[in-house]
């Protein structure tokens, strides 16, 4: 792999840029793998990169039944926090949070990471109950964030609305390093350094079934033929109980609709990320000028990518009143994904019933964020069996009750 | 938008009227049940890549519950039937049929 450097840049540019390579390989699938991971997203790929980098497994193949990428990582808002109440969730989290910091030098590709700080809103005296909670909560796990007044927020955000009159901000959950990445980026770099490592990413290969022996994993059926492996990581999303139902156990997780728009570009205007929890919305500006918002979920099972309508609407109607300015812009473009929503809204990392066969779903509405953690986790998982960020994030935890309970902290914009 | 025909009132009703209520059909679990039997009530909800049984609440208009079939792929819904049902009437069964030949969901086919 040719390293990308502002050298390469200046030598490139002497030679109309005929010297750029492939970023990464497009083979055939072997005939068997130690490991399968299915699904190119972003955990998929970060998985694959640390049981690599981390464990020095090299023989594995990444399927995707799309393009890579192209799934739930292609469609999220890029907002990066860690701002949790629960500890295996803090712990999780941050770990991500601080990969981000040094990604784009790890992987030798510019992902972007702008920790531009994240705000998220308290507009009722509930919230701010649960943030000042939260501020505490992240004190004692080492995780950077602060209590701010109203004053504050107005001066970190001047376009906010802070007096109401529905809801009147009185203050907020500060993350200073919070912030974004460019999402297709994250996927692409892992992609690139996973091809450097000799794993095979093979998109538009759906696998079909799960081949077992003795409650044992054997291998993957797929649209380009059997694929035998030792181990099966299903790193899939939204379609994890599709995947699930292959392999012949349920999940505790349900399919629904997230979706997201942007408005037109414009100059600068807002250099934060604001979580505005209440009013169901959250907003940032991309680096293209667009005003990037996300919206909630439809309240039903849905695998179409798309979302209603009204949920748009009530979105934006929410956030007008909070950020006035909107109201003159127009919208270009809105987007769905399909996210996989736990009972407690925490995700799950685990062995499954059937041995050889791991399981990193249930990131629901907020998987973008814990792309490098979860992958990192994950890796350690199905190389060693165990890992410490994981255990207690086990698809079982359900049935013995040890929720790890973020639906209450995090509420819809998670 | 989802519009479901009302069984309890007659009337077609848009998305914004209505309340999605979750998995139709769910077998109360009490006192004296297994842990699997009681996971599978809590937490286990069917979540498939097409037919569907759900429950839902005409919210903004006669207020009564119902239930819908319904395909999660494509959004095409199969029929509507009163919620006083143990598991989804014969002739909602056979529209299925006719357009998902071979389609289970859970234990129901």
């Amino acid at each position: 792999m040719k390293r990308y450097s502002a050298f390469a840049i200046a030598r490139e540019a002497m030679r109309q840029h005929t010297g750029w390579d492939r970023a990464w390989a497009k083979p055939e699938p072997k005939k068997k793998y130690d490991v399968i991971i299915v699904g190119a997203g972003g955990h998929g790929l970060a998985t694959a990169y640390f049981l690599g980098k981390n464990f020095g497994i090299t023989n594995v193949a990444i399927l995707e039944k799309g393009w890579l990428g192209g799934g739930n990582t292609g469609r999220n808002t890029t907002i990066i926090r860690s701002n949790y109440l629960q500890d295996p969730s803090a712990a999780i989290y941050e770990k991500s949070r601080s990969l981000y910091e040094t990604m784009s030098q790890d992987l030798n590709y510019n992902v972007m990471f702008s920790p531009r700080g994240v705000i998220m809103l308290a507009q009722t005296q509930h919230e701010v109950r649960g943030y000042k909670r939260t501020a505490h909560a992240n004190a004692l796990q080492g995780v950077q964030t602060e209590w701010i007044d109203p004053a504050r927020v107005k001066e970190l955000c001047p376009i906010m609305n802070i007096d109401g009159p529905r809801y009147p901000v009185l203050g907020g959950l500060w993350q200073a390093r919070g912030g974004t990445a460019r999402h297709d980026a994250v996927a692409w770099g892992y992609a690139r350094a996973c091809s450097d490592m000799g794993m095979d990413v093979i998109q538009q290969c759906e696998v079909q079934g799960v081949r077992q022996k003795d409650g044992k994993v054997v291998g993957v059926d797929t649209t380009k033929g059997p694929i035998d492996c030792d181990k099966l990581g299903m790193v899939t999303a939204g379609h994890s109980g599709v995947m699930a139902q292959m392999a012949g156990f349920r999940l505790p997780i349900e399919s629904v609709a997230l979706q997201a728009l942007v408005s037109e570009p414009i100059k600068p205007a807002m250099d934060i990320v604001v979580m505005a929890n209440t009013v169901h919305g959250y907003l940032s500006q991309s680096d293209k000028g667009e005003m990037v918002i996300g919206g909630g979920t439809d309240g039903y099972n849905n695998y179409t990518q798309r979302g209603s309508f009204h949920h748009i609407e009530e979105t934006v109607r929410a956030l007008v009143e909070t950020f006035p300015m909107l109201a003159r812009l127009k919208m270009l473009r809105q987007w769905g994904g399909i996210v996989d929503v736990t009972g407690d809204r925490s995700p799950i990392l685990s062995k499954t019933p059937v041995e050889g066969v791991f399981v990193n779903c249930g990131w629901g509405t907020g998987g973008f964020k814990a792309i490098p953690g979860s992958g990192w986790a994950m890796a350690e998982l199905m190389a060693k069996g165990q890992s410490p960020l994981t255990d207690e994030f086990s698809m079982f935890r359900f049935r013995e009750g040890k929720f790890i309970d973020e639906s209450v902290a995090a509420g819809v914009a998670h | 938008m989802l519009i479901l025909h009302c069984p309890c009132c007659g009337v077609d009703a848009d998305e914004t009227d209505l309340h999605a209520g979750g998995q139709a059909h769910l077998k109360r679990e009490g006192p004296g049940s297994t842990d699997d039997d009681f996971e599978d009530y809590l937490f286990m909800r069917e979540n498939p890549k097409g037919v569907h049984f759900e429950r839902w609440r005409h919210a903004y208009g006669c207020g009564k519950w119902f239930l819908a079939a319904r395909c999660t792929n494509t959004l095409e819904v199969f029929g509507t039937y009163p919620a006083q049902t143990l598991e989804p009437p014969q002739d909602i069964k056979d529209k299925i049929t006719a357009k998902r030949p071979g389609w289970s969901w859970g234990n129901v086919q």
